[in-house]
């Protein structure tokens, strides 16, 4: 199976998912829940049915109220500024006078000062990540092209993983909260894991026989593994996927991240990976 | 590999899987009619006595409570008195939280950059305005002496009976040092008491002279002084087994009468327990359909080795979840997550090694060789590709709590179930699987 000879189509599809990404992420940014930016969230199951009937509360309070949405048949999620205890008592207790059925699901407040650092400590750990894996398999493998090549598919999964819940907030409201942090550094282990299963072959092929060029051995290596890869992505996509569609509201965006990422992870390795490698062997002879 | 020592390793495997289904049995299991205890696993060997809580830790997301984090204003603060005063602001928090008499409640410092923060957590708790009161409250300290009952009262006695309260309180304090006993070098905190604090003291003492008076803060007995003279002139000393920093936060907690350190609420986060509840079943049940489909496509695919690799999904199962009880470790939704994907990942040394396997068969091999030989090649990718995904954990954990990283429970309780989760799913996939296969075989042949 010859499947470098298509790393001109994997080129453009890679690049069309970046400039996609990119695209989105300047024009739309994201939507950034109160875990970055501070903020009030606050859910409750009641038989209030119109949204229009929070505002005066709010503005009784001088809160400023972001969205209301309705979650299900009878339960609402409402999003505004920070408040204090008080201001809080004083918010349940009008919302209790429209409705004395109303039961409080979940209230969270979070001043501005944690966001910021959530995404300052974010940043720091994909940084240290990746020089980690960057030296593990640069060493594991004697060769600093493989650890440059797994480290940038890396990053071109986490590109594509931020730049797809851009999309996704623009047009369904998915935010990016302390979960999804979570779910992309998790994206970055699996996409390197992948990568290091094919890279192995390589090697190992490599010592078997050692006149053959990179690409043939990229090939042979890829051709050998891509079962197992696939596989491997499906038995994870089946258990991400259940999570997807029968897991609670609280897990769905959490599991669809790491859905798309265990997918761009898996396709990376070959189409990303690889590719970059054999472009590095080159450069150097 | 000779027969006894395959069969003894499977054996073992048999009873690991067994202990581990035990452990994981609700306590009392009713089938038709009769109600079956789990057994409490309470060894004594010698001095050791090991008695496990075995019920699953649930984080405040899925048992509902709630989570404050408060500021600390240390700008009055020297930095030499810094540390004593955290400690005594965390130790007044701790027994004020206590008085809930929940006992998995937490108080924990942060050192964030410049500031100091503490975080308090109370499961089960659903009113916060209770929490937020009673943490910001005025420390109150009082002086008690005991009461002699009369013998017919203690049958019906309540313990505050026994206590007198001498009217003395934080607000008579002028004020409180620790310093060095000059006579014997120990650590003590002198009190100044003002005009009435003088008068109410010295008729304290002349009342319970050579008996203990006891000081109670917050309702919650610090020392118990015992009176040697009686003091006029509104000074006193406590000495007790202080160190000089313990003297110093006693110190500065009668001098605040408040708490030690001005601190203010800025994140509350409040879960009621019906929705933990309800992701909890639903994140079961995805689980159970995903590891369901996930044996019927291994089983599709590999034929009797996908029966294997499901038998040892399902013992990476339950000692995942022994393990869980036992470390203990608390589960929260992303540590669900987290363990559901790593039911995925544990399935991935298995078709490692099973592609290799049916490369191995084609290449010529017979059934024992080929299993031999898949075992020992896939390995090598098994562990370097593991070893990535544990150092990205690693970062994610942050076991040093390096400042720079995150310190979050909720991201660090997910890091820590995907550790676990590869190191037993490399256990299971690889050892389990393999000797299984090496029983079945033999039979077979």
């Amino acid at each position: 199976m010859n499947i470098m000879k298509f790393r001109p189509l994997f080129f453009i599809i890679s690049a069309l998912l970046l400039a996609i990404s990119l695209y989105s992420l300047i024009v739309w940014r994201f939507q950034p829940s109160i875990d970055f930016v501070g903020g009030s969230n606050y859910q409750f199951t009641s038989t209030i049915t119109s949204a229009t009937e929070f505002n005066p509360i709010f503005e009784a309070q001088k809160v400023k109220l972001y969205s209301a949405t309705k979650l299900s048949s009878n339960s609402w999620e409402l999003k505004f500024a920070p408040v204090s205890e008080p201001q809080r008592q004083a918010i349940v207790t009008e919302l209790k006078k429209k409705d004395a059925s109303l039961t409080e699901l979940q209230f969270q407040t979070l001043g501005p000062s944690l966001g910021r650092e959530l995404l300052t400590k974010t940043l720091y750990a994909i940084i240290l990540s990746s020089i980690l894996l960057f030296l593990f398999i640069g060493r594991r493998f004697g060769d600093i092209t493989f650890g440059a090549g797994a480290v940038l598919a890396m990053f071109h999964d986490a590109i594509i993983l931020i730049g797809s819940f851009s999309l996704l907030g623009h047009f369904f409201g998915a935010e990016l909260d302390a979960l999804f942090v979570t779910a992309l550094l998790t994206t970055l282990s699996s996409s390197v894991h992948d990568t290091i299963v094919t890279f192995n072959r390589i090697r190992e092929l490599k010592t078997k026989h050692f006149n053959l060029n990179w690409v043939d051995l990229s090939n042979r290596a890829v051709s050998e593994t891509i079962v197992r890869s696939i596989n491997n992505s499906m038995t994870i996509v089946i258990m991400l996927a259940s999570l997807v569609v029968l897991g609670g509201e609280v897990t769905r965006w959490f599991a669809l991240a790491l859905l798309i990422g265990v997918v761009v992870g898996t396709y990376s390795s070959t189409g990303v990976a690889i590719p970059l490698v054999l472009w590095f062997k080159r450069k150097k002879s | 590999m000779d027969r006894l020592r395959i069969r003894k390793i499977f054996i073992t495997i048999l009873g690991l899987t067994f202990i581990c289904l035990v452990i994981n049995l609700p306590p009392e299991l009713n089938i038709g009619g009769k109600v079956y205890r789990r057994p409490d696993f309470h060894f004594r060997l010698g001095p050791i006595d090991f008695k496990p809580n075995l019920d699953l830790r649930l984080g405040l997301d899925l048992s509902g409570g709630v989570a404050l984090t408060y500021n600390v204003n240390t700008a009055k603060l020297g930095s030499s008195e810094l540390a004593p005063a955290l400690e005594s602001l965390k130790s007044n928090i701790e027994r004020r939280v206590n008085l809930f008499g929940i006992s998995e409640s937490a108080v924990q410092l942060i050192k964030e950059k410049d500031s100091h923060r503490l975080k308090i957590e109370i499961p089960g708790l659903t009113n916060v305005s209770e929490a937020t009161d009673l943490i910001g409250q005025t420390a109150q300290l009082s002086f008690q002496s005991l009461v002699d009952l009369p013998p017919e009262a203690t049958a019906t006695a309540k313990p505050e009976d026994y206590f007198k309260d001498e009217g003395i309180n934080g607000s008579h304090l002028k004020k409180a040092t620790a310093q060095i006993n000059p006579q014997n070098g120990q650590p003590e905190v002198s009190l100044e008491f003002n005009s009435q604090g003088t008068k109410l003291f010295a008729a304290a003492t002349k009342a319970n002279l050579k008996k203990p008076i006891y000081i109670f803060l917050d309702d919650y007995p610090i020392t118990t002084p015992v009176v040697q003279e009686i003091i006029s002139d509104g000074r006193a000393s406590i000495s007790g087994n202080f160190t000089l920093d313990t003297a110093k936060a006693l110190a500065i907690q009668l001098n605040a009468g408040a708490l030690p350190l001005p601190i203010e609420l800025i994140s509350q986060n409040q879960v009621g327990a019906t929705l933990g509840k309800d992701t909890i079943q639903k994140g079961v049940f995805a689980g159970l359909v995903g590891l369901a489909l996930v044996s019927f496509f291994m089983v599709g695919n590999y034929g009797v080795l996908g029966i294997i690799s499901t038998v040892s999904l399902i013992i990476y199962g339950l000692i995942t979840l022994t393990l869980y009880r036992i470390i203990p470790i608390t589960l929260t939704f992303p540590g669900i997550v987290g363990f559901i994907l790593s039911i995925g990942m544990a399935v991935d040394s298995n078709i490692l090694i099973f592609a290799r396997f049916k490369e191995e068969i084609r290449a010529g091999h017979d059934w024992n060789q080929a299993l031999e030989l898949a075992f020992g090649r896939a390995w090598d990718s098994i562990k370097d590709a593991n070893a990535a995904t544990i150092i990205t954990a690693l970062v994610l954990l942050n076991p040093l709590g390096w400042n720079f990283l995150n310190t979050s429970g909720m991201v660090r309780g997910f890091a820590l179930t995907l550790i676990l989760g590869i190191v037993i799913g490399i256990f299971t996939g690889v050892v389990v699987s393999r000797n299984l296969l090496r029983v079945f075989t033999r039979r077979r042949l």
